[in-house]
């Protein structure tokens, strides 16, 4: 019972603050509604008995967040929101798509037979997940790994506007590299 | 608590973030919408995992893999945002549009 | 055996950790005023925050209250929360079953707090100071992460009531003694203390604290005070063995040890000067977590021999 109110409060309240995102002036508040949408939805999964993927949802989005929260300043002409201002276009064909969206997902799903299941439940569901991690599904985590380490060397490169040229001169002579700022390795 | 009603808020989730992210200009806020696209994906995958196969990890595994997939979309989003505003000076979509067909 | 307390643990849960920190604070203000050569003062924040509490806010121009308000009270409920799951004794709020993580995902929350507290003033000053803070906790999170990792990896849960069982013969800090120090190192950063608190640094006017005042004020700073205590808190059971020891009963010993944590993050924070983020940055990529990543190296090649 008091599994189903929490439900219906966490799922109300991410929908609302997922909508919150669009409509709010303010670049802050937008990436902090979205922050509220996910801990919300990471509530629902908690529900699911799914303690460590809850958690970690919450860890993530929150480090996700706000670092996007960097960005977001950075990106936009009026990220404080002291004044109001759209910044969207076909905004009738978007709402139009979307709308039909949820219609047609929420029919298929109050008109499809779900199956249950009356499989065992695992005893500990973090167990079962780096078991399956570990073993039948090995793949996915190295898939996973390549490409998270491959993100991290595009991003670099795709983002650092200077190269080992500028940091070591012409002929890659200099013994230090000459940066903007020194880190604390002294180098 | 029952399987429908997750699904329809994941819809919802779903339906809230491809509004924004075929509506908002700025390359940020597009961002937004599809993180909130992929959170219906969490929530949707969880729920399935408890409802029709709760001895099998596939499940969450597909959870982990939303995870990673949000965290490589923004860290990739972010990259090439900074490197076309770096060399264009361009924010929006609607002016980077060199490859419309 | 670790277990959970009755409903009114959690009622009384906020209590220790504000004693906890009271007597941080004060030791804090003792080491000041005897480095300044002034008597021994130890009442200063009780006489701070008495002070703090019949200030009158200040607002500044359009700030955004909210989300400025906000900040401070997660700060402070997300302090609490974090020592949710470190049993002191044999006693514990919630012995979940990720622990460490839960841990994590509280201390977190500081990142978020601090920068809308910095955001929240539309002052120029205390932006600085939030994006100082984000940068240093990106660099921090990740060796944290692997301390925190390492210490579940040996004991093979992320339950904390079984890391403490897995310490009943050897303590962890003495088979991964580099995590411990890491951790050490890493949680005064997590909570922006001193020599880590560049956030709030004077060489930009108080930084996040620069438009705080009354009880906003108050809120932050004791929501700082406790994110300190509870990672000092979660040392213990991690590291030190929780309540093991001799002689006296086990949570006189998770006292004693969570104290002798804290007084020595408080110490090194009196002796050390504040750390740039900009030296530190390049010192955490570097340094710490590539031994990091070999500390836990060793204990898992460790935990498959045994």
């Amino acid at each position: 019972m008091w599994r189903d109110v929490l439900f219906w409060v966490c799922a109300v309240l991410a929908v609302a603050t997922g909508v919150a995102v669009f409509r709010v002036d303010s670049m802050a508040r937008a990436t902090f509604a979205l922050l509220a949408s996910f801990i919300f939805a990471a509530g629902t999964v908690l529900l699911l008995d799914l303690p460590y993927l809850g958690v970690l949802v919450i860890l993530m989005m929150i480090m996700e967040m706000v670092v996007m929260a960097v960005f977001m300043i950075m990106y936009m002409m009026n990220p404080a929101g002291l004044m109001p201002m759209t910044m969207v276009h076909n905004q009738k064909g978007s709402l139009a798509i979307a709308v039909g969206t949820f219609v047609l997902l929420a029919s298929g799903v109050l008109l499809t037979p779900w199956p249950t299941s009356s499989a065992p439940r695992p005893e500990d569901p973090t167990m079962q997940l780096g078991e399956a991690l570990m073993g039948s599904k090995m793949l996915v985590m190295i898939v996973l790994g390549l490409a998270l380490f491959a993100t991290m060397v595009c991003t670099v490169v795709l983002a650092t506007h200077r190269g080992r040229y500028d940091r070591y001169g012409d002929r890659l002579e200099r013994e230090r590299p000459r940066d903007p700022i020194r880190g604390g390795l002294g180098r | 608590m029952s399987l429908p009603a997750f699904l329809l808020l994941a819809s919802a989730l779903f339906s809230v973030g491809l509004y924004g992210a075929l509506s908002q200009q700025s390359i940020v806020m597009i961002m937004m919408g599809l993180e909130l696209m992929v959170n219906a994906v969490i929530v949707g995958a969880a729920a399935f995992w408890f409802h029709t196969s709760p001895d099998r990890g596939d499940g969450q595994v597909i959870v982990l893999l939303a995870v990673t997939a949000m965290a490589i979309e923004m860290a990739v989003g972010f990259a090439v945002t900074t490197a076309i505003f770096r060399s264009r000076d361009v924010d929006m979509t609607d002016m980077a549009t060199d490859l419309k067909g | 055996m670790v277990e959970e307390t009755a409903w009114w643990g959690g009622l009384l849960l906020p209590l220790v950790l504000v004693a906890f920190a009271l007597a941080a604070a004060s030791l804090d203000s003792v080491l000041a005023s005897k480095a300044a050569g002034a008597p021994l003062d130890f009442a200063r924040p009780l006489r701070a925050t008495a002070g703090l509490l019949v200030q009158q806010r200040r607002g500044t121009l359009a700030a955004d209250f909210t989300l400025w308000r906000a900040g401070g009270v997660v700060l402070l409920v997300a302090a609490v929360l974090a020592s949710a799951a470190t049993p002191l004794g044999d006693w514990v709020v919630g012995d979940l079953s990720v622990g460490v993580v839960w841990f994590n995902a509280m201390e977190v929350v500081a990142w978020a707090a601090v920068w809308l507290v910095g955001w929240g003033a539309n002052s120029a000053f205390g932006l600085v100071a939030g994006y100082r803070f984000v940068a240093q906790g990106l660099a921090y999170e990740l060796p944290h992460m692997f301390a925190l990792i390492t210490a579940a990896l040996g004991a093979g849960s992320l339950r904390v009531g079984d890391i403490v069982a897995a310490q009943d013969e050897v303590w962890f800090v003495v088979w991964m003694p580099i995590a411990f120090v890491v951790y050490l190192v890493s949680v005064p950063a997590m909570a922006f203390s001193r020599p880590f608190d560049q956030a709030t640094g004077a060489d930009a006017a108080g930084g996040v604290l620069a438009e705080l005042s009354g009880v906003d004020r108050l809120v932050f700073v004791a929501g700082r005070w406790l994110l300190l205590t509870s990672g000092a808190a979660m040392a213990v059971p991690l590291f030190l063995g929780g309540g093991n020891g001799p002689l006296l009963p086990g949570w006189l010993w998770s006292v004693i040890k969570t104290a002798a944590v804290l007084a020595l993050l408080v110490w090194a924070g009196r002796r050390f000067p504040t750390i740039r983020v900009d030296r530190f940055q390049e010192i955490a990529w570097m340094v710490l977590i590539p031994t990091m990543l070999l500390q836990a190296l060793f204990v898992s090649v460790v935990v498959v021999w045994r």
